[in-house]
C-alpha cells in the first residue's frame, strides 16, 4: 500500500473474556496492519473492555481495519476517531543526582510531577497529549534518564 | 436434566435436527463417542483423515445448504483438520466442528496430544470457543450453530476438554441466545437500494456480476428473475456456477483468470457493474487499477468488509442478497431492458469472436470433452464436486450446470485432496443425484483413503480421474512463464488406480477413447457403487483463455484457432 498513510487512534469495546486480545492482535498481524500502540482495561462495572489501539495505514486500511474489527464474534462497537481528547501517560527514572527542581519544573509544563524520590533515583510522571510526551522525552535527555515507560496512548470522542 | 458435557453435544446436535456426522475418534473425544454409540438418532461416517471429514462436512453444507458438523479428537487429529477449516472459511461454508482437548488439568503442560487448537483455529474460523465448564456447553453449542449459518456464513470451532465432557449440568436448550455483539445486517438500505435502481436504468452496458453469496443466501432463483426482467447480461463467479442456468441467454459465462473472453471483455467494457454477492477475489479482478476502468460499481453483500476492501463501491449496499434483490424486484418498472440492446449485441460478437472452446485429437481425449460428455449424458441427475487444479477450472468452464448447489469445488483456498471427500457429503446431503468428482491423478491422491470410508458406507462416489501424468496446472504455468522447466510436475510414475479402486473394494476402469468412456459412465452410475473412472487424456493440453497472473482482464492468452472441431 503505497497510498498516504496517516495516523490512527481507534477504539474498540469487546465481551472482556479469554482471548478477546489475542483475536485482535491476530487480526493485526494476519492482515498486515500496524499497531503503534495498544491499551486495554476492563470498562468498570460493565462485562466490557475498552481498546485504544494506535495505528497507520491509508483510508482505505483504516477503513478495512474499522470493519474487519467489528466483524469479529466478541466486538460490540468500534471508534474511529476523528474528533478526540488523547493522552498518554510516561514515567521516567532518573539518576538521584540530577537536578531535582529543574525536572519538577519541566513535568509540571508538560502535566506531571515527580512521584517518587528515593536514595538514588528520581522517578516522574507526565500525562498529555502523545506529541506532547515526545517533545517532554526530548527535553529531559540531558537529565540522563535511566528508563522510560510509556503507556500507549487512551482516546475519548469529544 | 442433568446430563454429561458429552451428552450435551449430542442433545444438542439432535436438537439442530443433524442427520449426519463426520468425524473420526481419538483419546480426548471418546466421551463423546461412546454417547455416539448409544445414540440412534443421527449416523457417523468414519472418514479415514480428519482433514476429510472436513471436507465431507462442507460438501453436505454446500449441497444441502444446512450446517455440516464435524468431530474430531485433539492434537493430531485437530491438526489435520485445520485445513478444512479454512477451506470452509475462505468459502464461506457453514460448519460446526467439535474437537475433543486434554483435561483442564493438564491445559498447558505439553501433554500427550496436546495443541493449543482455539490458537491455531482462530485465523481460519469465523468464531471459536475453548469451553471451559460445561454448564456453558449448552449456550456455547447453540450460539455455534447459531453464528456458523447467519450472517455470513463459515465455520464454527468448539474445543472441549475431556473432563468437561464427563462434567455432568443441567442442559436447557431452550435457552434464547443473547448476542449482542453479533447481529448481522441482512435488510439492505432502501435509500442505496433506490439509487443502485436508478444507476441500473441510467446504465448503458450494465453487467451482473454474480457470486457464491447468491447460493449461500439461497437467492438464486430471485436472481434469475431479476436477470430476466431487466434482461441484463450476466457473468458468474466460479463459486457462483448454477445460480443462473447454463442454457440461459443472458449468463455470458464464468470471468475471471480462466473466464471466456466475451465474459471478460464484458467486465472490461460495463459502464455498471451490478455485484452481487460477491469480493472481488484477484483470480477474478485481474489487475485491479485496469477492472472495469470504466464502470460505476454496485456491490451488494452480507459482508460489510466485502465492500469497498478491493474495489470502491458507489452504492454500497450490505445485507442479504434475497432480501435486497426481492427489494429491487419491487423496483423493476424503471428498468427497461430494451435499452441494452446493443450492449447485448456487443456481447454476443465477442462470444463469436473468441467462443469458449477446445480442439479434439485424434490420439488422445481431450479433458474438455469428458466433462462435456458427462453434461450430456448426466447434466442435471448429477451434482458434481471437483478437485483443484486444470481439471477443476475445465469443469467450471464445460459443464452444463442448471441449478444452485449443483457445484461444490474448494475456490478460495485452492485445497487438492477435497474433491472425494466433499462428493461423499455431497451424496449424503442428496442421495437422489449421482455424485461426480472430476478430479485429477494429482489431487486423488492427496484424501485417497476415501476409498474406504465410501466402500464402507455404501456411498457411491464416481471420481473421474483426468489422467494427464502431470500437476497439470502448475505444469501449465510452467511450460508458459518458466521455460518449461517442468520442475517436479511430472507425474509420471503412478499407481494403477483401477487396482487402487478395487483394492479397497469399488470399481475401476481405464479408458481411452470416448466409447470406452461412455461405456465406463453408464456401467458405474448402473452398478452404484463407488468408481475411478481413469481417463487417459491428452498430456499438454492448457485451461484457456488465461489471463497471466496480475495481467488485466482484457488481455488474455486466447487458444489458438484451429479449424473447427
Amino acid at each position: 500500500m503505497s497510498e498516504n498513510s496517516e495516523r490512527r487512534v481507534v477504539s474498540v469495546i469487546v465481551i472482556n473474556e479469554a482471548s478477546v486480545l489475542s483475536r485482535i492482535t491476530d487480526l493485526f498481524s494476519g492482515r498486515g496492519y500496524n499497531i503503534t500502540s495498544l491499551t486495554v482495561a476492563p470498562i468498570p462495572e460493565s462485562k466490557y473492555s475498552r481498546l485504544t489501539i494506535v495505528t497507520s495505514g491509508s483510508v482505505r486500511v483504516i477503513e478495512q481495519i474499522t470493519k474487519q474489527l467489528h466483524k469479529l464474534i466478541p466486538v460490540l462497537r468500534v471508534y474511529e476517531h476523528a474528533d478526540m481528547v488523547e493522552k498518554e501517560m510516561a514515567m521516567i527514572k532518573f539518576p538521584a543526582s540530577e537536578n531535582l527542581s529543574d525536572i519538577q519544573a519541566l513535568c509540571e509544563a508538560y502535566n506531571g510531577k515527580i512521584v517518587n524520590a528515593g536514595e538514588n533515583t528520581i522517578i516522574a510522571m507526565v500525562a498529555d497529549e502523545p506529541k506532547r510526551i515526545n517533545n517532554f522525552l526530548k527535553a529531559i535527555k540531558r537529565y540522563n534518564p535511566k528508563e522510560i515507560v510509556k503507556s500507549g496512548a487512551v482516546a475519548l470522542e469529544r | 436434566m442433568q446430563i454429561s458435557g458429552a451428552q450435551m453435544v449430542i442433545e444438542a446436535f439432535i436438537a439442530e435436527g443433524v442427520d449426519t456426522v463426520f468425524g473420526y475418534p481419538g483419546g480426548a473425544i471418546m466421551n463423546v463417542y461412546d454417547e455416539i454409540y448409544k445414540q440412534d438418532k443421527f449416523q457417523h461416517i468414519l472418514n479415514r483423515h480428519e482433514q476429510a471429514s472436513v471436507h465431507a462436512a462442507e460438501g453436505y453444507a454446500k449441497a444441502s445448504g444446512k450446517v455440516g458438523v464435524a468431530m474430531i479428537t485433539s492434537g493430531p487429529g485437530f491438526t489435520n483438520a485445520v485445513t478444512g477449516l479454512a477451506d470452509a472459511y475462505m468459502d464461506s461454508i457453514p460448519l460446526v466442528v467439535v474437537s475433543g482437548q486434554v483435561p483442564m488439568s493438564l491445559i498447558g503442560t505439553d501433554a500427550f496430544q496436546e495443541i493449543d487448537a482455539v490458537g491455531i483455529s482462530r485465523s481460519c474460523t469465523k468464531h471459536n470457543y475453548l469451553v471451559t465448564d460445561a454448564k456453558d456447553l449448552p449456550r456455547i453449542l447453540k450460539e455455534a450453530f447459531y453464528i456458523a449459518r447467519t450472517g455470513r456464513p463459515g465455520p464454527v470451532h468448539v474445543d472441549i476438554p475431556k473432563d468437561v465432557t464427563a462434567q455432568i449440568e443441567e442442559f436447557d436448550y431452550d435457552i434464547e441466545l443473547d448476542l449482542e455483539t453479533y447481529k448481522p445486517h441482512t435488510k439492505g438500505n432502501p435509500r442505496q437500494i433506490k439509487k443502485a435502481m436508478e444507476a441500473i436504468a441510467n446504465a448503458k452496458r450494465p453487467l451482473f456480476y454474480l457470486g457464491g453469496g447468491i447460493i449461500n443466501a439461497n437467492a438464486a432463483y430471485e436472481v434469475r428473475e431479476f436477470v430476466q426482467k431487466t434482461g441484463i447480461p450476466a457473468v458468474e463467479t466460479f463459486m457462483a456456477r448454477g445460480v443462473l442456468s447454463h442454457d440461459d441467454e443472458l449468463l455470458i459465462g464464468m470471468l475471471g483468470m480462466h473466464g471466456s473472453y466475451a465474459s471478460n471483455m464484458a467486465m472490461s467494457e460495463t459502464d455498471l457493474v451490478i455485484g452481487l454477492g460477491v469480493r472481488f477475489d484477484d483470480r477474478v479482478t485481474g489487475k485491479l487499477s485496469e477492472f472495469a476502468k470504466n464502470a460505476e460499481v454496485i456491490h451488494v453483500d452480507i459482508d460489510p468488509a466485502s465492500i469497498s476492501k478491493l474495489v470502491n463501491a458507489n452504492y454500497p449496499i450490505v445485507g442479504d442478497v434475497k432480501n435486497v434483490v426481492i427489494d429491487m424486484l419491487a423496483q423493476i418498472e424503471k428498468i427497461d431492458s430494451d435499452n441494452y440492446e446493443s450492449w447485448r449485441e456487443t456481447i454476443n460478437n465477442f462470444d463469436e469472436l473468441h467462443p469458449l472452446t477446445f480442439y479434439e485429437d485424434s490420439e488422445r481425449l481431450k479433458p474438455q470433452w469428458v466433462i462435456k460428455r458427462v453434461g450430456e449424458l448426466l447434466g442435471d441427475d448429477a451434482n458434481i464436486s471437483t478437485d483443484v487444479g486444470q481439471h477443476q477450472m475445465w469443469a467450471g468452464q464445460f459443464y452444463p450446470f442448471t441449478r444452485p448447489r449443483q457445484f461444490v469445488s474448494s475456490s478460495g483456498l485452492g485445497t487438492m485432496g477435497f474433491g472425494f471427500p466433499a462428493a461423499i457429503g455431497v451424496k449424503v446431503a442428496t442421495p437422489e443425484k449421482t455424485s461426480i468428482n472430476f478430479t485429477g491423478d494429482g489431487s486423488i491422491l492427496m484424501n485417497v483413503q476415501e476409498l474406504m470410508t465410501a466402500v464402507e458406507k455404501k456411498i457411491p462416489v464416481i471420481n473421474i480421474i483426468l489422467n494427464n501424468n502431470f500437476l497439470g496446472m502448475v505444469r501449465q504455468w510452467q511450460t508458459l512463464f518458466y521455460d518449461k522447466r517442468h520442475s517436479e510436475t511430472d507425474l509420471s510414475v503412478q499407481p494403477d488406480f483401477v487396482k487402487l479402486s478395487e483394492a479397497f473394494g469399488g470399481i475401476g476402469y481405464r479408458v481411452h477413447t470416448k466409447e470406452e468412456f461412455d461405456a465406463a459412465l453408464k456401467d458405474a452410475v448402473e452398478k452404484n457403487v463407488v468408481a475411478f473412472i481413469e481417463v487417459i487424456v491428452h498430456r499438454m493440453e492448457n485451461v484457456m483463455p488465461m489471463v497471466p497472473s496480475g495481467g488485466s482482464l482484457f488481455n488474455m492468452m486466447l487458444l489458438e484457432k484451429k479449424e473447427s472441431k
